[in-house]
């Protein structure tokens, strides 16, 4: 004969205690340092016993001046910080920006400039969602899970070596094409990983799906409702975890993705497993894209030829014939010429949708560039989700959210 | 989905004073201070654009007038579409904004960052504090006037500044970030810091 | 003077199950060995911190997979990422937290000197709050340039007179 228990709800306990029995809130600090932040994120909460009545996230710790670093640099010099504001899947960042200044100057790339484009941002996609899966593991106490994904992403990086010099921190898009073409047989490989990468990803989903502590700890957890998503600017897998199917891949799709056929999943409760589950079948969708660019994969030139003020020339021609030099030159000190105006791009980032406002006033250098960041705005739902949660639950809101510092604080 | 020539039609007919931005890609209003809110509201109530994607400021640095521009990106998740609006401060010394974080709880944080990064104030707006720099700094870095390299301040931790005997410097810039000025002779072409005026043997002129 | 970089069996005379040797390279030995981190994981650089203690290039074989985010129970900081202003003095007071022995690695460029974030809310180095004893360079350094940074940390540990400190205070 079972046993039936029933665990009744803390918030609802705490909240129905006598008077005479009221405690004092606790202050409690969690982090800047915290295994469990995600980087830099501090979480100023105030406690009764184990339930947040209030919690007020402090961000900035990771500020590093990205935007007022950009109004003094050229356009290609800019690419490495892009790097570095999800330093988790900087392809996908190196392409956003790339496009949004294109975009400023009315530039189109050839066709194998925007595959390769598109297949470096899934492969970026792959490489974030593993380290989510990974880091939301290890906090929830799945070590086996973040010992998997990295050994994954570690071939993932690989390949960004192979095509980049860099595993990651690649900087691999200038404005108007790329650093390079792919090396010799670099699809070959990507094909392969591909390959590989499915079953394994079924096993690392298969550690967590139906485990009973995992569902016990993400199972209605973090729930947030569509109206909240939208008030709050929420993006990406968070979004659509909650039962909005936004996804600008689908909706404004760029860099050709219009010709791929994938599906975008979408969750119906908002808690942090819907989250999970969106973020895991989101990979297998990504393959799947993947393998459509691999198997049409367009030949060509690989940057923007007619650019001829914008994108640097071959360095055989810059040393040899006058007309390249001078642009060359002009490229690199002066930065690639924009024509004034202000421009507005957004990109389906794996976390989110990351976004470029760049105010030109003509010249090499940008005016104003503003990065919207999906982590800040996925992180300015904390106050309100954490409340009546406990304390472990907000370590597992705080994995499902997959939010990177560096992003929200630039 | 109500084209870009039908949304400006009606935007214009409702609000009188409203007209159009330049944009390259999607449209552009520019839309006095006093108005913002009923247009942002006519907007997501009207014409389905539900998402506040972005909310930012630009300063055209202290020899213009208006001086600042406080610029919102609407998204409309049916119709896909986006909408920029632009309102200038009225005031270039002590710059303020209606809040819209009556309308969308999400810019609460974007208008904070806004605040801590130009100074602009924004009214109604239920805990304007900095965000991204600590409370006690002194400064808005966005500013036009304000260098790069920062300005000399202390860390916000006074034990540990004592401690350590460390404050905030202004960083090394050694001549750079080196950029070449467009639109001069090559002879006065090298490329060396946008703001040459000063660098770490020569402070920057108050 | 004698350097005090000694071979752990100084005298192989062995005498049953002992072994003679000095109390400085037997103390140096303990600590270079168990070196447990204190991850100051920032930025990009605690992404290459993760990698080094996964699978693939394994921290663990030098005895450092005990990433302590406890400061009472690590013996090293390795401060990895951009230190903005807003951050040194949480880094700092980690730091007076920490027991003694205690070192500090700087790992990645903006730890050592600012990297490329020359702005207005970065720390030009970490060094200017804490000493530091290795610098590695690279902007992430790959997983092995870490490893040689902790390996470079071990000889300096060995090289110190750490019986003396032991015994006189």
């Amino acid at each position: 004969m079972a046993t039936e228990f029933s665990f009744p709800d803390a918030a609802a306990k705490a909240a129905s205690v006598p008077k005479e029995f009221e405690s004092e809130k606790m202050s409690l600090s969690m982090g800047p340092s915290h295994p469990s932040t995600h980087g830099v994120l501090r979480l100023q909460f105030e406690l009764d016993g184990e339930v947040v009545t209030k919690a007020d996230p402090v961000i900035g710790y990771l500020h590093r001046g990205d935007e007022k670093i950009a109004e003094n640099m050229t356009y290609n010099q800019f690419v490495p910080y892009t790097d570095r504001l999800d330093y988790i899947a900087p392809l996908a960042n190196n392409m956003a920006y790339a496009i949004a200044v294109e975009r400023l100057a009315k530039l189109e790339v050839p066709p194998r400039c925007q595959a390769i484009r598109v297949l470096t941002a899934e492969l970026a996609r792959v490489s974030s969602h593993l380290m989510g899966l990974g880091a939301y593991g290890i906090d929830v106490g799945a070590w086996s899970v973040f010992m998997y994904c990295f050994e994954e992403r570690e071939k993932l990086y690989r390949l960004f070596e192979e095509l980049t010099g860099a595993r990651f921190t690649t900087s691999y898009t200038r404005i108007g094409g790329l650093q390079r073409d792919v090396p010799e047989g670099w699809t070959g490989r990507v094909g392969a990983f591909c390959d590989q990468f499915l079953p394994i990803l079924d096993e690392i989903l298969g550690l967590l799906s139906r485990n009973k502590i995992f569902l016990d700890r993400t199972v209605g957890i973090g729930v947030i409702s569509k109206t909240d998503a939208t008030a709050y600017g929420l993006t990406g897998p968070n979004l659509r975890g909650s039962g909005i199917p936004t996804d600008l891949r689908k909706d404004r799709p760029y860099s050709g993705y219009e010709q791929y056929e994938f599906d975008v999943p979408v969750g119906a409760q908002g808690d942090c497993y819907d989250r999970y589950l969106c973020r895991g079948e989101e990979m297998k969708q990504s393959v799947r894209i993947i393998r459509q660019v691999l198997k049409n994969f367009p030949g060509g030139d690989w940057y923007a030829k007619d650019a001829r003020k914008i994108f640097a020339p071959p360095k055989a021609k810059v040393l040899t014939s006058m007309e390249e030099l001078i642009n060359n030159f002009m490229i690199v000190t002066e930065g690639p010429q924009m024509p004034p105006g202000e421009v507005y791009f957004e990109a389906e980032n794996p976390k989110g949708i990351l976004g470029f406002y760049i105010v030109s006033t003509g010249g090499g250098v940008p005016y104003r560039l503003k990065i919207r960041s999906p982590s800040f705005c996925n992180l300015s739902i904390l106050p309100k989700l954490c409340v009546g949660a406990m304390v472990s639950d907000v370590v597992s809101i705080l994995g499902s959210l997959d939010f990177v510092m560096g992003e929200c604080d630039r | 989905m109500t084209s870009d020539v039908d949304l400006a039609t009606a935007v214009r007919q409702q609000f009188p004073p409203v007209t159009t931005r330049d944009s390259l890609d999607c449209q552009a209003f520019n839309v006095p201070a006093a108005e913002i809110l009923a247009v942002l509201r006519f907007l997501r109530d009207q014409h389905g654009f539900d998402v506040l994607t972005d909310a930012t400021a630009i300063d055209w640095s202290a020899a213009k007038s208006p001086r600042f521009t406080v610029v919102w990106h609407l998204y409309s998740s049916t119709g896909h579409g986006y909408v920029r609006l632009a309102a200038d401060c009225a005031s270039d010394t002590e710059p303020s904004m209606p809040s819209a974080s009556g309308l969308w709880a999400g810019a609460n944080w974007l208008e904070r960052e806004i605040f801590d990064m130009f100074g602009i104030k924004f009214d109604g707006h239920p805990d304007l504090r900095r965000i991204l720099m600590w409370e006690g700094y002194p400064y808005f870095p966005l500013r036009k006037e304000f260098p790069l390299a920062g300005l000399p301040t202390d860390l916000p931790d006074a034990e540990i500044a004592a401690e350590t005997k460390a404050g905030l410097i202004a960083a090394p810039m050694a001549g750079g970030p080196f950029v070449a000025k467009s639109g001069r002779p090559m002879s006065e072409a090298e490329p060396r810091a946008k703001d040459e005026a000063w660098n770490e043997r020569r402070p920057k002129p108050e | 003077m004698a350097t005090t970089d000694q071979e752990l069996a100084y005298d192989t005379k062995i005498e049953g199950d002992v072994v003679v040797t000095k109390l400085d390279a037997a103390v140096n030995w303990l600590r270079t060995n168990s070196m447990w981190p204190m991850p100051m994981g920032l930025a990009c650089c605690a992404i290459e911190l993760m990698a080094t203690a996964s699978s693939r290039f394994d921290i663990s074989r030098f005895g450092a997979e005990v990433m302590r985010f406890s400061p009472r129970q690590s013996d090293c900081m390795i401060v990895a990422g951009t230190v903005t202003y807003k951050m040194a003095p949480v880094v700092r007071r980690i730091y007076d937290q920490m027991a003694a022995p205690k070192w500090v690695i700087a790992m990645g460029a903006c730890a050592s000197s600012g990297g490329m974030y020359r702005s207005y809310a970065t720390l030009q180095g970490v060094d200017r709050i804490l000493p530091v004893d290795v610098y590695i360079s690279g902007c992430p350094p790959r997983p092995e340039s870490l490893l040689d940074g902790l390996m470079k940390l071990q000889a300096k540990v060995k090289r110190e007179h750490s019986a003396a400190k032991l015994l006189s205070a």
